[in-house]
């Protein structure tokens, strides 16, 4: 009996209620009249299921009424309804999308098989951290690791692409034949590269790339119309025809989520032979069962085994092994992080909007609760049907929230760098449903939770009350809670407001920061002279002569000069200095960044020259060997002079310093970079320091640079109609590149705080309102009482300023230490930066006035007579 | 109530049942089950939970009552009882069904189905 007693908990309680005692006494009739083990046990298999269907329609049935119930009320409470249901939509959406992109960014495992077996390789030294690898070391070290199943590398290229429409400029790599293998992936189609020799030393005196070609899916389906028969078909990249050997599979994209096509790496003698020249991403994939701090201490024997092998080349140079899945950068990883932090805080301020909406509807329905309770409706059936409610709410906002998701995800997926191996895009999946669905779950309980439990706790005697007394009892207890949540409120503004501010600022720091040139009027493009053509210093000054004569006899051109690499656009190219007494290394800080130029560089880029000349067509092999050097280098060097005339060791040359200029910001704004040397053109020796050979052309004009380029690619095209040009841009597109994602951003960022301000102020409105109009008879007693407007003025105000002071003092607090776990990403500004800060403090006073206003103008007036006469 | 007895048609057989079974006499609810078994001859005995869901379904659609027990009925085991009534709304909606069923039969025979009357 107690079993089936048991057993009727399955029924609401309502209905177990009404008819428990009912079912069970025709159970005890059943089990008197059911004779032997075979009856009884069918009696109690029956039982149990038919209980079950039962109360599970029971409960349907009941759903269904508070269903409808609910969207009775609603529709009746409209205003309230899609403000509420806007709001959770708001919440839900913001964190679906932030989630969804930090589950793909941080979480996610790399799109490669066993990719927690993936390494990348590194060389470092103490001067500058962490170095791409040189061709001779990835190769020595490649061979002598036993750690690794296999070991790839690969670097970066672009090519021009003249597809069925306009050309376009595509990204891509060099691979060394292990590279496929080693990340574990296949072709889709056709094949990869075949092992064998990991990558060629090309015969001397050439310059040429395998002329093979591994598409990526993207690049297949847009230009070749996914063509099956596309392999063994020639393919033109800048100028250069190449085989179609394979097709990547769709997801495969590596190394950034723009690389497009893949070329067999290969290596000139000269680029071989100098183990300065770091430009190789290494990748291995460990062994099973091998760690990667095993790896590491094998990897530093190695690299120590180099050291030796080469006491001049490798000195200071080890080895670094890191999991590839850290690579994305702690800055990239920081903001994602930060934005989720943003998201959870709307979030925050979203819950404690809603329970002050409901909690404020609630007191509003205490009427109609009591009286229902009166009509002797349960407790249990109310506390469902204000559940149901919420629960409807919740829901419709959720799925409102996931589709502000699928539109906003897509935008977000512009702030995160390029540089995640994968073309995929993260889409709504079933686990982003899932926690869509929890969060939405998560925001009805914390917000529908509240007010049934003030509303339900206080027993008949309340609800009573509240029958009796209407809607003029205040409830202390209710209103405090109500002043909690708009506390929590402005503090998580605060905090957004805060951080964003700060980021702000940052962003603000390193726009403002000096590149050490003037990038206005400047028209850059890259003209890369093929080797061996240009191979002997002769030929290439006979180009660059012409070329630059023409173009600076272009109406409106001020200046035209060649430079080895662009500032910002490539950081590289180091070389140890040697001092009198002092052999060059690479070791400590001595180094300096390496640029070949022509004369004009300096004051085409309006780069101050301080001391000296500038480099001259005078300065050829047969003259002294020369070079301007940046203030930074003499202060570093010879920091008791002025520089002029001292004479420096530097890429296997004694130099003497002619020149010097103003510091500019070769590793872009963001940070610092080495002293710079910059050696005439004419001083570049025939097939030596091939990777230097200036390359991109900068154009100083007063006219249009969209109606300069036309005219310079002509000159370039009668000067070498063979030659590719590309990448032409302003320069002031290189110094916006530097800022462009962290001004999205920041941007996104300031959304969310702009949200997350709007939502307090609508809280701290509503309380207050709520609040004037609970006390409008009181506040009608005191005016005819003789109280001055002032008065009334003063204590709406001072309710308010309470609020916010609460929510604003622990507020900036937390937002102080928030802005120390983002220091990384502020650019040197402090996390208590006082602008800022003050700049919140003074919104959020604004926002206390703004929330404030209305209600206080209600306040103020009232009129005394109509408030009492309402009692 | 605007709700005309048609528009409640098909009723769900154990509804029909109970109706049935107050069409003659209130009955609690052990009653109406041991007479729905009787009248069957045993074929269908509803469950407990079968019944008084019906049963609460079929007061909020004004089919039956709750009634006070008669005296005149003998009390089983001493047990307090809830006896149903059938309402006039209840007894045209049993009317409807019944007429629902019949022309069913009719049109079932028509076509050759059932076994004729003897």
């Amino acid at each position: 009996m107690r079993a089936y007693r048991a057993l009727l908990h399955l029924y609401p309680a309502s209905f177990r209620g009404e008819y428990g005692e009912e079912m069970a006494a025709i159970f005890r009739h059943r089990l008197r009249d059911a004779d032997g083990p075979f009856a009884w046990l069918a009696l109690w298999i029956g039982v149990a299921g038919e209980t079950i269907v039962n109360a599970l329609a029971v409960h349907w049935d009941i759903f269904r009424q508070d269903l409808q119930y609910a969207a009775r009320t609603l529709t009746r409470a409209r205003g309230f309804a899609a403000t509420a249901i806007l709001i959770v939509a708001l919440g839900v959406g913001a964190n679906t999308a932030a989630f969804s992109l930090t589950d793909f960014v941080l979480f996610r495992p790399l799109p490669f098989p066993d990719a927690n077996r993936l390494v990348t390789l590194w060389e470092r030294t103490l001067g500058y951290g962490r170095l791409q690898l040189s061709p001779a070391n990835y190769h020595d070290w490649r061979l002598a690791a036993t750690s690794f199943e296999r070991v790839g590398a690969y670097t970066t290229v672009s090519k021009n692409f003249v597809g069925n429409g306009e050309p376009e400029r595509l990204e891509g790599a060099f691979v060394t034949a292990d590279l496929f293998p080693a990340l574990g992936v296949s072709a889709a189609l056709g094949r990869t590269y075949s092992a064998g020799q990991d990558f060629r030393i090309l015969p001397n005196g050439t310059d040429g790339e395998d002329a093979i070609l591994v598409l990526g899916d993207p690049l297949w389906r847009r230009a070749f119309g996914a063509d099956t028969e596309i392999i063994g078909r020639t393919v033109v990249l800048s100028e250069r025809p190449f085989t179609v050997i394979g097709v990547m599979p769709p997801a495969f994209s590596f190394p950034t989520r723009k690389a497009e096509f893949w070329i067999p790496y290969a290596v000139t003698p000269g680029d071989y032979a100098d183990r300065g020249n770091n430009y190789l991403y290494g990748i291995g994939r460990l062994k099973p069962g091998v760690t990667l701090s095993s790896a590491r201490i094998e990897m530093s024997v190695v690299a120590a085994r180099s050291r030796q092998q080469y006491p001049k080349e490798n000195e200071g140079i080890d080895v670094t092994v890191n999991a590839f899945r850290d690579e994305l950068s702690q800055q990239s990883r920081t903001m994602v992080l930060a934005l989720s932090g943003a998201a959870l805080c709307v979030l925050l301020i979203v819950c404690a909007n809603l329970a002050n909406l409901l909690l404020a509807r609630a007191l509003a329905r205490r009427q109609e609760l009591a009286v229902r309770t009166a009509m002797g409706a349960g407790r249990e059936r109310l506390v469902r049907q204000l559940a149901t409610e919420s629960l409807v709410l919740a829901a419709l906002g959720g799925a409102l929230g996931v589709l502000v998701a699928v539109l906003v995800v897509p935008l977000l997926w512009q702030l995160v760098p390029a540089n995640l191996p994968t073309s995929a895009t993260p889409g709504l999946d079933l686990r982003v449903l899932g926690f869509a669905a929890v969060l939405t779950l998560v925001t009805a309980l914390a917000f529908g939770l509240a007010p049934l439990v003030t509303t339900t706790r206080r027993g008949a005697d309340a609800d009573v009350r509240g029958l009796r007394e209407g809607a003029r009892a205040i409830g202390g207890h209710k209103e405090r809670l109500r002043g909690v949540l708009v506390i929590v409120e402005v503090l998580a503004s605060v905090v957004l407001l805060i951080t964003t501010g700060l980021l702000v600022r940052a962003l603000w720091t390193i726009q403002a920061r000096d590149p050490g040139f003037r990038p206005d009027g400047i028209l850059t493009m890259r003209t890369a002279l093929p080797m061996p053509r240009y191979a002997r210093t002769a030929a290439r000054t006979a180009f660059y002569t012409r070329v630059l004569d023409e173009v600076r006899a272009i109406p409106g051109v001020s200046g035209a000069a060649y430079i080895s690499f662009l500032p910002m656009v490539v950081p590289g190219g180091i070389w140890g200095v040697g001092l009198p007494g002092r052999p060059a290394e690479r070791r400590d800080q001595a180094t300096a960044s390496m640029r070949f130029v022509t004369p004009g560089f300096f004051s085409s880029l309006k780069i101050p020259l301080r001391r000296g000349r500038d480099v001259s067509e005078l300065d050829t092999m047969t003259t002294q060997m020369v070079a301007v050097v940046s203030e930074s280098f003499v202060k570093r060097y010879f920091p008791d002079d002025e520089g002029i005339g001292h004479t420096f060791t530097f890429g296997f040359t004694d130099r003497s310093i002619v020149g010097v200029v103003a510091d500019i910001r070769v590793r872009g704004l963001e940070r610092s970079s080495e002293p710079q040397v910059y050696v005439p053109y004419r001083q570049q020796p025939d097939s030596s320091f091939v990777g230097y050979t200036p390359k991109d052309l900068v154009v100083t004009a007063s006219t249009p640079l969209e109606q300069l380029a036309p005219a310079v690619r002509g000159i370039i095209g009668k000067a070498d109609p063979r030659l590719p040009v590309s990448d032409v841009r302003p320069m002031t597109d290189i110094i916006d590149a530097e800022t462009a994602s962290r001004s999205v951003q920041v941007r996104v960022l300031a959304g969310f705080a702009f949200v997350a301000f709007l939502l307090a102020a609508i809280g701290i409105h509503g309380v207050l309102s709520f609040a004037v109009s609970q006390r409008t008879p009181e506040i009608g007693v005191r005016i005819a009482l003789g109280a001055q407007r002032g008065d009334i003025l003063g204590m709406v105000l001072k309710q308010g300023v309470a609020l916010v002071g609460a929510g604003l003092l622990p507020g900036l607090a937390l937002a102080y230490f928030a802005g120390r776990t983002l220091q990384t990403l502020l650019a040197g500004v402090t996390p208590a930066d006082l602008p800022t800060f003050g700049a919140v403090i003074g919104l959020t006073l604004l926002m206390a006035l703004g929330g404030t206003l209305l209600p206080t103008l209600r306040a103020l007036r009232i009129d005394p007579i109509k408030a009492i006469r309402a009692e | 109530m605007t709700t005309t007895p048609e528009s409640l048609l098909p009723l769900p057989p154990a509804t029909f049942h109970i109706l049935v079974a107050l069409a003659d006499e209130d009955r609690h609810g052990y009653a109406i089950m041991q007479d729905v078994t009787a009248r069957t001859g045993g074929e269908l005995t509803l469950g407990a939970g079968t019944l008084y869901r019906s049963i609460q379904r079929m007061l909020e659609q004004g089919f039956i009552v709750e009634v006070r027990a008669r005296q005149s009925t003998p009390l089983i085991n001493d047990e307090r009882r809830r006896y149903y009534r059938i309402t006039p709304f209840g007894r045209s909606v049993a009317r409807a069904e019944t007429r629902r069923l019949a022309q069913m039969l009719k049109l079932a025979r028509a076509s050759g189905f059932a076994p004729g009357k003897a």
